[in-house]
């Protein structure tokens, strides 16, 4: 304890004496943090390669950590030893690093890019902005996929269908934790969209979704890594399941499996970026320099090209072109798109930071039953 | 009496022994000394740093110092709400806490208690600043001067005599809240006569000072205090008596007093924020939770709860916890039990076999122990799935029917499995190195005095190869017991262990204490079994090679 105080003081004294003469001062190395797979992919081909080659000099190495982020950051906050830059984090993580401490506090419209029209940052990500903290990136959505060559002749248009065994027998895939599952237990059980966190926040309401979910409780499988639906749905262990948009694209597109989307009820989500606290000024100019760049609306629209997910920017969506390798037009895969988002639900950040361990409890329990 | 022994030295011998002795233990001891503060700061210090987590409870009395205090009076079920000033007090912890940015990090702990508190101390901590406007706006209109930082600390900062216990306790307030030191220099301290006649404002600026000095490193003779000054100094000036006071700005607020200018009714404030603050709720979790070590985690960990009536259990819906233990532990006795079947025979064939050969068979054992978990477990996946390879030569030949395909995955049965797969070469080592030492020969007289095989084997060499039963077994079992990739990925529902929930608390809900608890339990399970093992078995009767 007092060694890490010691530690603690210190690196304060030297971020104290340090900021006076860091102006124009940033660090050559950066450690980028990210989920690794097709979406880091995406950052090094949209963010990262163009920014090196724009400031040479300057080396990124990534770190596949994003899942463990805010444990690992609280346990280096406490080490007094951060050792990462730049973090890819979701929404509701950021939102608990801001709440810890161990994100630094942006000022959007200070430093963050403004777009080409001069339109302010702030203006141009929204409401998109859920923390003080947190510099979002894409829209990515929770939905479902289906075998469109196991569930008959009438594919499901909506997701109750996920609910309903009687049409479509056989197992689906979901996730191993009560968000998302609650919410749609609840739409498909004659709760109306506006109430289902009202709710959500009862006892009662628990219950009903439970009692829902238990309905099909032996019919699912349930995953707990974004790429256990498309590999289900590809051995045709499932015949529909949830998953992040991103992965159905990956499968339906570049494997060709045959797998549709179903977009009914999708949970939009957000991701995005986070500076740690605790940074020697020449990092953390390094680490503001770099996010100025990469969450500019080319560098969003860019990403767009690589990967299914919406740019977080109003301003990027026109740009939005073609992917890749494939050659297809992107805009008809991003969840945010019209024809997609018809029936679309928000993530509630404040709600599942309180009842979230509350209501993960009663899951568990209940999955244990 | 006879006389001592004498060494050559004349000292009695004796002594002369027991230095020689001393002496050789402690060359002994400088020996093992790397190795031993080696494992002391890589192992022992950070395991018990992370165990102590589970009753450590500082949190809330360093982010509310002054609200526990006040609110250690109350009694919940003689009065509704607690007393105005342990909302005053709450008001002052809550501010210098939202400056800290420290106040959400105590609502996430208090969330793990009560749920909701989370969203209330985020939601509360933006609004402070409009509470303390309350006495702040109409304050600056009534003199513009008390919009200068330096008319205050004209008023504060010490004339003749400073109030040094004051400064002190305000450090060790900031200390205790940012958990950081706040020993460096401060151009500040408070007037003992100022802060005699307003002593919460002296208290409130002072904690300013320090935090603003020793956290941002700025001098508070420049910079303008925190709106928190200005609703303190109009409560002190309600009852203040002014008439002796000469020092600094005396004017000023002999005329702010006689303006008689609004304070917040905190009690009001508080619920005007959220009507949660009017309920017995939040109060009675931080009454319950304010001490500095908590039994509480211990609790939660046994599907209990400490709440303000004393402890009760979950409610049922929400336990979860104790199933998991036992199940943590008969499911670790079973993939040892299965480990010890089928790993005998084969560690007796790589005992016996010809070195040739054997050398092979050991190659076939190690490889999978080389290759990847990951791998390994995702491998089983793919064999027991139900489009998997198993399923589909069962159905090929005909065994079961297409519709009818075996459920061997997401179960109790493909943790099982999987789990014997992959520790059992920590099994078949520990017994293959016992059974080489087994002289063959011991057999051949047994046999040759009349036993049978069977005889033979169960009377002369079981009991030898005991030992490396008990080696491997305990080895097994106290790595299945900790075991969390595997049954995550092929347990489903029913077949995952406590370290699960584990790894859930420490990366997900953040909830090191009850993840600290969890730990200290298994731990404490697997010494006592330990225990138990050495009293029925001996622990002299293991080997490992």
């Amino acid at each position: 304890m007092k060694l890490t105080k010691t530690l603690l003081a210190s690196t304060a004294l030297t971020v104290a004496s340090g900021t006076a003469f860091a102006d124009g001062h940033m660090a050559s190395d950066m450690t980028l943090v990210s989920w690794g797979g097709a979406y880091q992919a995406s950052q090094q081909n949209a963010y990262v390669a163009p920014y090196i080659e724009n400031n040479s000099g300057v080396t990124a190495v990534w770190d596949e950590s994003s899942a463990e982020a805010v444990a690992k950051l609280r346990a280096m906050n406490e080490a007094g030893n951060v050792t990462w830059d730049v973090v890819d984090v979701v929404a509701a993580d950021a939102i608990r690093l801001c709440d810890e401490g161990l994100a630094l506090e942006i000022d959007a419209d200070e430093q963050l890019a403004a777009a080409p029209d001069g339109t302010s940052a702030s203006d141009d990500f929204g409401d998109l902005l859920v923390s003080d903290c947190f510099i979002p990136q894409i829209v990515y959505s929770t939905t479902f996929g289906y075998r469109t060559d196991l569930v008959g002749d009438t594919p499901p248009t909506e997701v109750c269908a996920v609910f309903d065994t009687e049409t479509y027998p056989g197992k689906r895939s979901l996730e191993k934790r009560p968000i998302n599952n609650m919410e749609w237990a609840l739409l498909c059980d004659g709760v109306a969209k506006e109430d289902v966190y009202d709710v959500l926040g009862t006892p009662e309401g628990q219950d009903q979704a439970l009692a829902k979910l238990d309905t099909i409780k032996d019919d699912v499988i349930w995953w707990s890594a974004g790429a256990d639906t498309p590999q289900l749905l590809a051995d045709g262990e499932v015949i529909m399941g949830s998953t992040y948009n991103g992965r159905l694209f990956a499968a339906i597109e570049e494997q060709k499996q045959p797998i549709a989307m179903l977009w009914d009820a999708q949970v939009f989500d957000l991701d995005g970026w986070i500076i740690p606290t605790g940074l020697s000024p020449e990092r953390e100019a390094r680490a503001l320099d770099f996010i100025k760049f990469a969450t500019d609306t080319q560098r969003l629209a860019d990403q767009a090209k690589y990967i299914s997910y919406g740019p977080a920017r109003a301003s990027s969506a026109p740009l939005v072109g073609q992917h890749a390798e494939l050659g297809i037009d992107m805009a008809p895969h991003m969840p945010t798109d019209p024809d997609n988002a018809k029936n679309t639900f928000l993530y509630n950040y404040e709600f599942w930071a309180d009842y979230r361990d509350d209501i993960d409890a009663k899951f568990q329990a209940w999955l244990a039953q | 009496m006879a006389e001592a022994m004498l060494a050559a030295d004349g000292t009695p011998l004796k002594r002369s022994l027991a230095r020689a002795l001393r002496r050789q233990k402690l060359r002994a001891l400088m020996l093992i000394a790397p190795l031993l503060i080696f494992v002391l700061i890589t192992f022992i210090v950070p395991i018990g740093s992370m165990l102590f987590r589970s009753v450590e409870n500082e949190m809330v009395g360093n982010t509310l110092p002054y609200t526990v205090e006040a609110l250690a009076e109350w009694d919940a079920d003689a009065e509704p709400l607690p007393s105005e000033d342990t909302f005053q007090a709450m008001f002052f912890d809550m501010f210098l806490a939202a400056e800290a940015k420290r106040h959400t990090r105590l609502g996430t702990r208090l969330n793990y208690e009560t749920t909701g508190l989370s969203s209330l101390f985020r939601q509360s901590g933006r609004q402070l600043d409009d509470v303390a406007d309350i006495s702040y706006e109409p304050l600056e209109d009534f003199d513009a001067a008390w919009d200068d930082g330096e008319t205050w600390y004209a008023l504060m900062n010490a004339r003749q005599t400073a109030d040094d216990a004051l400064m002190a306790q305000q450090r060790a307030r900031v200390a205790a809240l940012t958990d950081n030191e706040t020993n460096s220099e401060v151009n500040f301290a408070p007037d003992a006569e100022v802060a005699a006649l307003l002593p919460l404002a002296a208290r409130e600026y002072t904690a300013w000072a320090v935090y603003v000095a020793t956290q941002d490193g700025r001098d508070p003779a420049t910079r303008d205090p925190w709106e928190a000054v200005a609703p303190a100094l109009l409560i002190d000036l309600q009852t203040a008596d002014l008439s002796g006071y000469a020092g600094p700005e005396a004017d000023r607020l002999r005329a702010v007093q006689a303006a008689n200018l609004p304070v917040a009714n905190f009690v009001d404030a508080f619920v005007d924020m959220d009507e949660d603050w009017g309920t017995q709720v939040p109060w009675e979790t931080i009454q319950t939770h304010s001490s500095t070590y908590t039994s509480g985690y211990f609790l939660n960990a046994v599907d209990a709860q400490k709440t303000a009536d004393g402890v009760s259990w979950q409610p049922e819906d929400k336990q979860i916890l104790i199933t998991l233990f036992v199940r943590t532990i008969w499911m670790s006795l079973l993939i040892m039990g299965s480990c010890i079947l089928l790993g005998y025979p084969i560690a007796w064939l790589l005992a016996n076999l010809p070195m040739r050969k054997a050398n092979l068979l050991l190659i076939l054992v190690l490889l999978p122990f080389w290759t990847s978990l990951l791998v390994r477990t995702s491998a089983w996946k793919v064999m027991l799935q139900q489009q998997g390879v198993i399923n589909d030569v069962l159905v090929w030949i005909g065994l079961v029917a297409d519709d009818g395909r075996l459920i061997m995955i997401n179960n109790q049965f493909g943790t099982i499995v999987s789990m014997t797969h992959i520790l059992l070469p920590f099994m078949i080592l520990p017994m293959y190195s016992v059974m080489q030492t087994i002289q063959p020969s011991y057999l051949r007289a047994a046999k040759s005095l009349g036993a049978t095989n069977w005889t033979a084997f169960w009377r002369v060499y079981f009991p030898q190869s005991v030992p490396g039963i008990g080696a491997g077994s305990i080895l097994v079992f106290i790595l299945a017991i900790g075991y969390y990739i595997t049954p995550e990925i092929v347990g489903g529902t029913k077949g995952v262990f406590i370290s699960n929930r584990i790894a859930y608390h420490i990366s997900s809900s953040l909830n090191w204490g009850l993840a600290a608890a969890l730990g200290s339990i298994l731990l404490a399970a697997v010494l006592i079994l330990y225990w138990a093992y050495d009293k029925i078995v001996g622990i002299d009767n293991v080997k490992l090679g």
